[in-house]
């Protein structure tokens, strides 16, 4: 009987998660189908949900029309090259901090987080200024620095948590072994810090290429990437339904399938290791 | 433990990072504090000198201030009811045993991965379209006449946009913290009899205390910054100008850096009043 009742439980809490999830997914899902729709029946009244003609001609029309590969390129660059370049800076600096840690190292990380803190319109004519002066408004490399620098608080936060995990012991079975302080990260850090490490990166692949502050104030033609694109829709080309599906779900898919792998370490990232 | 020679190279390992964030926060701020004193209109007569504290009297006693800090109060105080409401509730389903747990949860995290642009578009023109959207096929369907969401509904519209950003953040914190509840107090509490509403009153919430402070806090600080869902939708308009981008089009429409860097200076201290209740949150938690 108890058995009885607690599947009974199940099958009820089953349906109720499973609808409101799809809920809250329906206006992906429904874009992904419009995206395979005819322009006359993406508009068709009443809607259809499946039973429509499944066609690719959106994403033809969209990928000829509107130069899509440079877009997505510019995104991948973007997002892609100032993940590594914060990875670089980060490491050593969070590396430090979890294993050296001195009296200044929370104000530090403190300090840190505040510049996140910071609203991005708040300085957003300086930056455009010295993009101008500088000769980097609409490239690719003033973009990669900015999105570098603003996730670079994050990055260094959650590497932090990460390295903070591992063992100091094992690092002193190392140095009493006589391992420099090269040997140490190269290693013994680097291959425990690679799950965390991989994580952190993900995450911050993530949030840059949703980034659409700065792509869409300091980009033009040359470096904008998939966020000014899906922007240019909303004039009146954007009343094509079945193309702006197309359109969105090129730009989203990358992301949501990264998103699956990232779930976990989204928490962990997003809340400066206060929530675990 | 730590050496001479390993504290130097940690030091100097630290710099990089040190030095860039520095940079990046000292010389746009200063550069705003700069020209927030002074009369600057790149098109028109470019900079004409200091002016003492008139760009900032002038923001605040300009006609369209009181409305935006309106505006960004209902927006921030909206999105953060609901989604932490319905974040808990969420959270709460989540966590019962069911079948495809695992699909589920990606289910409901899914929109925080779409780009901001794309998910105010969608909504924009395949939901909230007066014509072809499918809530005016669903207001046709009950014979009601359609509603133009973003223009007679503006506010709403946007809130629901920028809620189901993110509900899912608000979803996932709070279903890791519901996770990490001792379950044999639950089932304490069961056996003594007591009833489910006393339960989640008495040991769910107050468990839950310190996430729903944490997502509360950090949505606020991206909640006062929201501007793709405003810039694809509505362009500010119909009432939806929020301070962020009231200083935007201060900035860069109307080319008033003077009084858009006033401007920016209030965003950055009101930004930093919330930052600063995080920060202290975060630094006892760097203790334990």
């Amino acid at each position: 009987m108890a058995r009885a009742v607690t599947s009974r439980r199940k099958l009820i809490n089953t349906t109720a998660a499973w609808a409101v999830g799809l809920l809250i997914f329906f206006p992906i899902l429904w874009t992904i189908l419009t995206s395979f729709k005819t322009e006359g029946q993406a508009i068709a009244s009443p809607p259809i949900f499946l039973g429509f003609d499944w066609t690719l001609e959106n994403y033809k029309t969209v990928m000829e029309r509107s130069n899509y590969a440079r877009f997505l390129w510019n995104s991948i660059i973007i997002a892609g090259l100032s993940t590594i370049i914060g990875l670089i800076v980060a490491v050593p600096a969070a590396w430090s901090m979890a294993f050296v840690p001195s009296r200044r190292t929370k104000d530090i990380l403190l300090w840190m987080l505040s510049t996140k803190m910071l609203p991005a319109v708040g300085v957003l004519y300086p930056i455009y200024l010295l993009f101008i002066k500088m000769g980097l408004l609409d490239s690719r490399a003033g973009l990669v620095v900015v999105m570098m620098l603003i996730n670079l608080p994050i990055i260094v936060w959650m590497l932090y948590t990460y390295f903070r995990e591992i063992p100091g012991e094992i690092l002193e079975a190392a140095r009493m072994d006589g391992a420099t302080l090269k040997e140490e990260v190269l290693y013994i850090l680097t291959p425990m810090a690679i799950p965390g490490i991989a994580s952190t990166m993900l995450l911050n692949f993530i949030l840059a290429w949703n980034e659409a502050f700065w792509t869409l104030n300091l980009t033009a033609v040359n470096a904008a990437p998939l966020t000014a694109f899906i922007a240019s829709y909303s004039s009146p080309e954007g009343l094509f339904f079945a193309k702006l599906s197309a359109a969105s779900t090129m730009a989203i898919a990358p992301i949501l399938i990264l998103g699956w792998f990232s779930q976990k370490q989204l928490v962990r990232g997003l809340t400066f290791g206060a929530v675990k | 433990m730590a050496t001479k020679a390993s504290r130097s190279a940690a030091r100097l390992m630290m710099a990089p990072a040190v030095i860039l964030l520095l940079g990046w926060m000292l010389v746009p701020l200063i550069m705003t504090l700069w020209f927030s004193f002074r009369t600057y209109l790149p098109l028109r007569g470019g900079d004409q000198g200091w002016t003492g504290f008139d760009n900032y009297v002038r923001f605040v006693t300009s006609s369209s201030f009181w409305p935006a800090v309106q505006t960004t109060l209902i927006i921030v105080l909206s999105v953060l009811i609901i989604t932490v409401v319905l974040g808990v509730l969420l959270a709460m389903l989540l966590d019962q045993p069911m079948w495809g747990q695992g699909v589920v949860r990606i289910l409901v995290i899914a929109p925080f991965f779409v780009m901001p642009t794309v998910s105010a578009l969608v909504w924009k023109n395949m939901f909230m379209d007066p014509v072809n959207g499918l809530f005016a096929h669903l207001w046709r369907f009950f014979g009601a006449d359609p509603v133009s969401w973003l223009s007679d509904a503006a506010m709403p519209s946007v809130i629901m946009i920028v809620s189901w950003q993110w509900l899912p953040f608000a979803t996932l914190i709070l279903l890791t913290a519901i996770q990490s509840l001792d379950g044999e107090q639950l089932e304490a509490a069961e056996m003594d009899g007591a009833p489910k509403l006393k339960q989640f009153w008495f040991i769910i919430l107050p468990h839950l205390g310190r996430a729903i402070t944490i997502v509360i806090l950090i949505q606020t600080i991206f909640l006062l910054a929201v501007f793709a869902e405003i810039f694809v939708t509505t362009g500010g308009a119909f009432g939806t100008r929020t301070l962020s981008y009231l200083i935007f089009q201060r900035v860069l429409e109307s080319q008033n850096i003077g009084l858009g860097s006033a401007g920016g200076v209030y965003a950055i201290i009101l930004a930093n009043i919330v930052a600063i209740f995080l920060m202290r949150i975060v630094g006892k938690n760097l203790d334990n």
